[in-house]
């Protein structure tokens, strides 16, 4: 690890939709300023806004970690949520546990942790019922 | 590719807010952002009956030209301030999403 590394640090408001993506747009705009390619960028905010979102929906909040190395870049998300109860299901296209009213405001559509997946190069879930879940996402430079 | 200018004033589409200085290579509609953010891209124009702030979050991050909303809805107060403050172009148009998605289609190649 490179003393040099840059690193960020968000907390993520739970249950704030108004402010939810503040965190990626805020990397991004970073991120720009450092001369990142545009597809790293567009990678790095769309996998971190959904896992802000993931927070917001479902966990009352929690914390981003992003730490820009020389090869990667690593996005940290933490939070004290209720945990995931079968991961496997989790990363399935369209399967969602978001309530209507999430729904209504254009989310709940079971593609969240798809797409962290699809769009990151390595993603490690960890995670523990009534404890919190922890999402660690690479995206290669 | 086509400018955005010239699209606009084809289709007859309202102008809210944001810079129309961009071109243009395709169109995406849809309501679920997430499944937006999945398959829109760069360039294109984003059509939608959505008009809360996450509208505005999810076309700055997934770097969408422009933001089209249909059947004659508004942007929320909040979500207009924050197209505002980031630049992000709104137009809206009381035509349907298939309609404004056929007109594209029209013109794009024109």
């Amino acid at each position: 690890m490179s003393d040099e590394m840059i690193r960020f640090h968000f907390d993520v408001d739970g249950d704030d939709f108004s402010s939810a993506g503040a965190a990626s747009v805020e990397v991004k705009k970073r991120l720009r300023q450092l001369g990142f390619s545009p597809d790293v960028i567009r990678r790095v905010a769309i996998a971190m806004y959904e896992g802000e979102i993931n927070m917001v929906i479902h966990a009352d909040g929690g914390t981003v970690e992003v730490e820009i190395g020389d090869d990667d870049i690593t996005m940290i998300l933490s939070d004290h949520g209720p945990g995931i109860a079968n991961v496997e299901l989790a990363m399935q296209e369209g399967y969602s546990t978001a309530r209507d009213n999430i729904r209504s405001l254009g989310f709940g559509a079971g593609m969240g942790l798809p797409n962290m997946k699809k769009y990151t190069d390595d993603m490690k879930i960890e995670t523990e019922i009534g404890v919190g879940t922890t999402v660690i996402m690479k995206v290669n430079v | 590719m086509k400018d955005l200018k010239f699209l606009a004033e084809k289709m007859g589409l309202g102008h809210i807010c944001g810079s129309t200085e961009r071109e243009i290579c395709g169109c995406y509609a849809g309501d679920l952002l997430s499944w937006v953010m999945s398959h829109a891209e760069y360039g294109h124009i984003w059509i939608t009956i959505m008009s809360n702030i996450n509208v505005v979050a999810v076309a700055s991050l997934c770097d969408v030209a422009r933001v089209v909303l249909a059947e004659g809805v508004e942007l929320d107060a909040d979500a207009l301030e924050a197209a505002k403050k980031q630049d992000i172009c709104v137009f809206s148009s009381k035509l349907s999403t298939y309609e404004l998605c056929t007109l594209v289609s029209k013109y794009i190649d024109e």
